[in-house]
C-alpha cells in the first residue's frame, strides 16, 4: 500500500484539504476544520479501503499521517 | 396485604435480548417484582447468566428460548414454544457508528434487520398466535437517538429507533380494542456491552459523559425499572408514550 494513495484517501475526508496539502509528516488532528466527525470518518475509509478496523483508542496514539498509515498498514 | 402498583406478581412475560444489558437487568427486575419470564438470545450461555442472576421464587418459573429474532424461522420456533403471556419486553438491539457518506446497503439491511423488522414481524407472529393476553402490555427499547437527540455517526442506528418508535404508536392504536398496551423507552447512554464500541476513545468517552446533566451514563436498571413500570397496572391507562431515561442529556 503506497503512503501517497492513503494521503489522496485521507486528505478526502476533510472539508478544506487535499492531497497537496497533507504530507507524511503532517499532524492530521492539526489540519484545519477537524472534528470528530472528521476522526470517524477517517476510521470510516480506512475500514471501507483498507478492511482494517481502528478504535479511538488507537487513533489517539498516533500522531502523524505517517504513524497512522504504518498502523494501518501493521494490520492488513 | 402489601400495597404495590407496580408488582408484576402473577404475569408471564417475554424479555429478548436477555443476554445481557437492559434485557437482562430487566429480567432480573421483573422477576423480583413478582414475574415469571421467557428469556430469548442468541448466546445460551449468557441466558443461563442471566437465569443465574434471578431469585427464584415458589410461584414463579423462568425459562429460555435460544433464537436468532433476525431469522424467521427462529421466531416462529420461539412463539411456538411461547404460552400466553401478559407482557413482552421487544429488547433485542444491535448498534454501529457510520458517517453518512459511509452507510450502504448492506449495513443498512443489518441493521434494520435487528433493530425494525424483527421486533414488527415478531409482533405478527405473536398476534397471529394470539400469544398476548388481554390488557397485554408490550414495551418497546427505542432510543434517545433520533428521538430526542442527534449524534455524528449515528444516522443509521436512530433511523433503525426511530421507524421503531413509529410502529409502535400505530401498534397502540391498532390493538387499543384488544386492551393490548404499546409504549417504548428512550434511553440514553446505558453502561452495557452495547456501547463498548470502541470507535469512541476513552477520552471521548469521559467527554460525552460530563455533557449528561447528572454526570453519567445511566445503568441497565434504570432502564429496567421504566419497563417494569409500562408492564405493570399502574401503566393501565398508558399506550403509544414514550419514556425517556436519559440524566437529562435530551436537555442540551
Amino acid at each position: 500500500m503506497e503512503i501517497q494513495e492513503f494521503i489522496e484517501k485521507i486528505a478526502e475526508q476533510y472539508e478544506d484539504a487535499n492531497a497537496d496539502t497533507l504530507t507524511p509528516d503532517t499532524e492530521f488532528r492539526q489540519v484545519d476544520n477537524y472534528s470528530s466527525l472528521t476522526a470517524l470518518m477517517i476510521l470510516s475509509i480506512i475500514d471501507e479501503e483498507y478492511n482494517v478496523t481502528l478504535n479511538g483508542d488507537d487513533m489517539r496514539k498516533v500522531k502523524t499521517i505517517q504513524e497512522l498509515f504504518d498502523l494501518v498498514n501493521s494490520r492488513i | 396485604m402489601e400495597y404495590n402498583p407496580f408488582s408484576l406478581k402473577g404475569k408471564k412475560l417475554l424479555i429478548t435480548g436477555a443476554s445481557s444489558g437492559i434485557g437482562r437487568a430487566t429480567a432480573v427486575e421483573c422477576s423480583r417484582l413478582g414475574a415469571s419470564v421467557v428469556l430469548t438470545g442468541r448466546r445460551e450461555d449468557e441466558l443461563n447468566n442471566t437465569l443465574a442472576l434471578i431469585e427464584d421464587a415458589s410461584y414463579a418459573h423462568h425459562t429460555y428460548v435460544v433464537a436468532d429474532l433476525a431469522l424467521e424461522e427462529d421466531r416462529s420456533r420461539l412463539v411456538k414454544e411461547l404460552p400466553q403471556i401478559d407482557g413482552a419486553v421487544l429488547n433485542a438491539g444491535i448498534s454501529k457508528m457510520a458517517p453518512i457518506q459511509f452507510i450502504t446497503e448492506q449495513s443498512l439491511e443489518d441493521l434494520f434487520k435487528v433493530n425494525t423488522f424483527a421486533p414488527i414481524l415478531l409482533m405478527r407472529q405473536l398476534l397471529k398466535a394470539k400469544r398476548l393476553s388481554r390488557g397485554a402490555s408490550v414495551v418497546f427499547t427505542s432510543s434517545i437517538s433520533g428521538f430526542s437527540n442527534t449524534a455524528i455517526g449515528l444516522a443509521e442506528y436512530g433511523a433503525s429507533k426511530s421507524a421503531l418508535t413509529s410502529y409502535m404508536k400505530y401498534a397502540a392504536l391498532e390493538l387499543a380494542q384488544k386492551g393490548i398496551r404499546c409504549n417504548a423507552v428512550h434511553p440514553g447512554r446505558i453502561e452495557t456491552p452495547l456501547i463498548a464500541l470502541k470507535q469512541i476513545s476513552d477520552e471521548d468517552l469521559r467527554q460525552d459523559q460530563a455533557r449528561y446533566p447528572l454526570g453519567r451514563y445511566g445503568r441497565p436498571e434504570e432502564v429496567a425499572w421504566a419497563i417494569a413500570y409500562l408492564l405493570s397496572d399502574a401503566a393501565a391507562w398508558v399506550t403509544g408514550s414514550s419514556l425517556v431515561i436519559d440524566g437529562g442529556r435530551s436537555l442540551k
